[in-house]
């Protein structure tokens, strides 16, 4: 494992720094303690009932994402230089939306083709000229970041519809609190626990300028079948707001309203975690039964907030990510703090060919995939795998971009033979609101818990880790 | 609160009562198996009728047997009354209104459904439905002691409590339903053992023995028991006291949100049948009919709840 960086260890064996706290302690514990605490953490889970449904499974049944007990940790340096760069990314991201959905001038300025707008899936014209309340897209961004060396991070991807995962990044820090108090009293980490307030704050100053008082906020899941179920009935209790369904809601006097036991309520900033197609069956899909209809006519005469806003999906595209270095600096004038990985745009043929003589060494994904889904990873891939990917490539090249295969960093899991190093990855989660930019310190650390494995997403093996960030 | 929270909770409510009642019915069940000579099945068919699900049992078997019944009852899931189905149905509505849901009930019921879960996945022998219904009681019960110890005294406990009182009412009323005839006094049946039998097997199923002997000694006249489980407000299974607690809670309710709802004046009309009511004008009335009436009203108030509440839209 010495090809990849490994944030416990110095290549000597020492602990690095960050660590030092953490490696004594593993050092004095005993293995069957870690081990039943491990069983008990899971126990904890089980019963809390943070589990998710696995689609495309017959008997859907509901299962855990494996938490791994050993922490990751993040020195107070580290995270400072990150913050400065995901912010930095973040208000170009909400400059972009603006401007996509009005003037385009990225696109005049010729930074931009405007093929990758107008023919982009992700792209809504029912947002155009449409301005959210305090000029607002990304209420909720995640930002998923690699790491390849102490100080190599990368943007893997932008989470800038409807990311999810918040509620282990709480949860995971709640369980090792429960079970190894004696740890933070040691340590000093930064505190995730404020995340539901500044999460309920944040989405409060979103509301629509005619609202009066405290805004009425509500969270729209598409029901208890959901993966994510558990999370939105996690941040609607923790904001102390209710959990609404399409079928709770409906339009009354140019409103959104949910159906209480005392009549229809009207609502003024819905955070919803159903996608754009399904948020309106008048404007969007017609067979959705998990939105409500003309909603999006509410919207746009600035009657409710929806966060996201709809159509913010054109600024995490895969293929629109390849120009975010371009788009970081049209925007904020500065070159971009955080590295986008390299990434070759299959619908360019000279990029295509480079990706079909190097699959092996490449990784490919669908321009609008997500979940690890549909991707192939060259290295650890077949022959035979190669080839049927190199037959899906030629027929469909604009579908997929293509990135190196990056040595993602290594933190050890607690593994059946001990300490182990497994690859991960960190989505720290940002509030955007007119007060300003709200970050997470820390946020959710995935990791893959098949040895070798690159692939960090639950739905694929992966687990998750406490996130520690630390103070100065 | 949302409509539907309101009727997700009233419904958790139903299903949790309901796996206990049923809990209660087949242990009354195969107590009475056990102590006939013959061990015969056929006492299994009131059973089934009782617990409201003989119709369901007839369109998958041809006749009553202990084990088809037991397993029914217990564990199939075809049968959406049964306590592997209501279990499961009680914890998916937690699900849906966790939000309104203290840590405590909630990881009360989540935990009920996964150790039942876990129980009643392979079928249940002789031996272990003892240890599998002192389960159900065990889990049921925990859940209550949650409710009672960590929820606030608003809308959410009431719903609640009405979802557990119409449903405990509405099992109470229908064991009395069918063994009603036992009850009658007749020349003919007064004092024979047959009937202290019967008497026995009601008390049990409403899971009243020991506040039957504690108020009323050895008496055993069925105009007392009629009496008991039908007037007795000391008793919380009677129908007067289930139904004196949805005046109260409808009560509540109306007094939080500023209006009185036609479900309250349901619920004060049957609550009047009780109140300072005598169990020799019920028998004059006709007892059958008696029963027959309130489970009818407690049908109706149940459905006017659900649109004075706007469980659904």
């Amino acid at each position: 494992m010495t090809d990849f960086f490994d944030e416990m260890h110095n290549p000597d064996g020492s602990f690095r720094t960050a660590y030092s706290e953490i490696g004594q302690w593993i050092g004095e514990e005993d293995v069957a303690r870690l081990r039943a605490k491990q069983r008990e953490a899971e126990e904890v889970f089980r019963l809390t009932g943070i589990t998710f449904n696995v689609y495309g499974q017959a008997d859907a049944e509901e299962r855990l994402i494996p938490f791994d007990i050993i922490p990751r940790v993040i020195s107070s340096s580290e995270w400072q230089k990150l913050s400065r760069g995901i912010e930095q990314r973040v208000r170009a991201i909400n400059a972009f939306l603006h401007d996509i959905y009005h003037r385009q001038e990225i696109v005049r300025a010729g930074r931009l083709p405007a093929e990758m707008v107008i023919g982009n899936e992700a792209f809504l014209p029912q947002m155009l000229g449409v301005s959210p309340p305090g000029r607002v897209y990304t209420h909720i961004v995640g930002i998923d970041l690699v790491r390849t060396g102490p100080d190599e991070f990368y943007v893997l991807e932008d989470n800038a519809r409807t990311p999810s995962g918040v509620s282990y990044m709480l949860e995971n820090r709640e369980t090792m609190l429960k079970m190894f108090p004696e740890l933070f009293s040691k340590t000093r980490v930064q505190r995730v626990s404020d995340y539901p307030t500044n999460l309920r704050r944040s989405l409060a100053a979103c509301a629509p300028s005619a609202t009066s008082g405290d805004p009425t906020v509500a969270v729209l899941t598409p029901g208890i079948y959901n993966s994510a179920y558990y999370e939105h009935a996690f941040l609607a209790d923790q904001m102390g707001v209710e959990l609404v369904e399409g079928h709770d809601l409906r339009v009354r006097d140019g409103r959104v309203c949910m159906r209480t036991t005392q009549g229809y309520k009207a609502i003024d900033v819905l955070y919803r975690r159903v996608d754009d197609e399904y948020l309106d069956p008048l404007n969007f899909n017609p067979d959705s039964a998990l939105g409500v209809p003309g909603i999006m006519d509410v919207y746009r005469a600035g009657g409710i907030t929806i966060a996201n806003a709809p159509g913010t999906g054109i600024a995490d595209d895969k293929a629109i990510y390849s120009f975010m270095p371009d788009i970081v600096e049209f925007y904020t004038g500065e070159k971009a703090i955080l590295q986008n990985v390299p990434t070759w745009r299959c619908s360019e043929p000279e990029a295509l060919a480079y990706v079909l003589d190097n699959l092996h060494e490449l990784v490919v994904k669908e321009v609008h995939g997500s979940g690890g889904y549909g991707m192939l990873i060259g290295p650890a891939a077949s022959k035979r795998e190669l080839a049927a990917f190199r037959a899906k490539l030629k027929a469909k090249p604009g579908n997929y971009i293509a990135q190196p295969t990056l040595s993602l960093s290594t933190v050890p899991i607690f593994a059946r033979s001990g300490l182990a190093p497994r690859h991960v990855d960190l989505r720290p989660f940002v509030l955007v609101s007119p007060e300003g930019i709200n970050i997470t310190p820390g946020g959710l650390t995935r990791v893959a818990l098949k040895k070798g494995s690159l692939v960090v997403n639950s739905s694929q093996g992966g687990g998750t880790k406490d996130t520690w960030v630390l103070e100065d | 609160m949302l409509g539907k929270t309101a009727g997700g909770l009233f419904w958790m409510a139903r299903y949790l009562e309901r796996a206990e009642n049923t809990a209660r019915l087949l242990e009354t069940g195969q107590r009475m198996a056990l102590t006939r000579s013959n061990g015969a099945d056929e006492e299994w068919g009131p059973v089934l009728q009782t617990a409201g699900v003989l119709q369901g049992y007839q369109s998958k078997y041809d006749e009553v047997t202990k084990d088809n019944a037991i397993d029914w009852l217990l564990r199939d899931t075809e049968n959406p009354s049964s306590i592997r189905s209501v279990i499961k149905q009680a914890r998916d509505n937690a699900r849906l209104v966790r939000t309104a849901l203290t840590y405590e009930v909630w990881s009360a019921v989540n935990g009920a459904w996964m150790r039942l879960e876990d129980q009643l996945k392979r079928r249940v022998g002789e031996r272990d439905l003892p240890n599998v219904l002192e389960l159900v009681r065990e889990r049921t019960t925990l859940v209550r002691g949650a409710i009672l110890g960590s929820m606030m005294r608003n809308d959410i406990y009431d719903f609640l409590r009405l979802g557990t009182f119409i449903e405990r009412a509405d099992n109470v009323g229908r064991i009395l339903d069918v063994k009603y005839f036992v009850l009658l006094p007749t020349a003919f049946s007064v004092g024979s053992s047959l009937d202290n039998v019967q008497w026995e097997i009601i008390l049990r199923s409403i899971g009243a023995g020991g506040g039957y002997r504690m108020t009323r000694g050895q008496k055993s006249g069925a105009s007392d028991i009629a009496d008991f489980l039908i007037l007795d407000e000391r008793m919380p299974r009677s129908l007067s006291f289930c139904s004196r607690k949805l005046v109260e809670n409808l009560g509540y309710l109306a007094k939080d949100y500023g209006t009185e709802m036609p479900s309250a004046a349901l619920a004060t009309a049957l609550y009047q049948k009780f109140d300072g009511r005598e169990i020799s004008e019920i028998f004059e009335q006709g007892l059958h009919e008696y029963i027959q009436d309130v489970l009818t009203e407690l049908g109706k108030i149940s459905a006017q709840i659900e649109i004075d509440y706007r469980f659904n839209e």
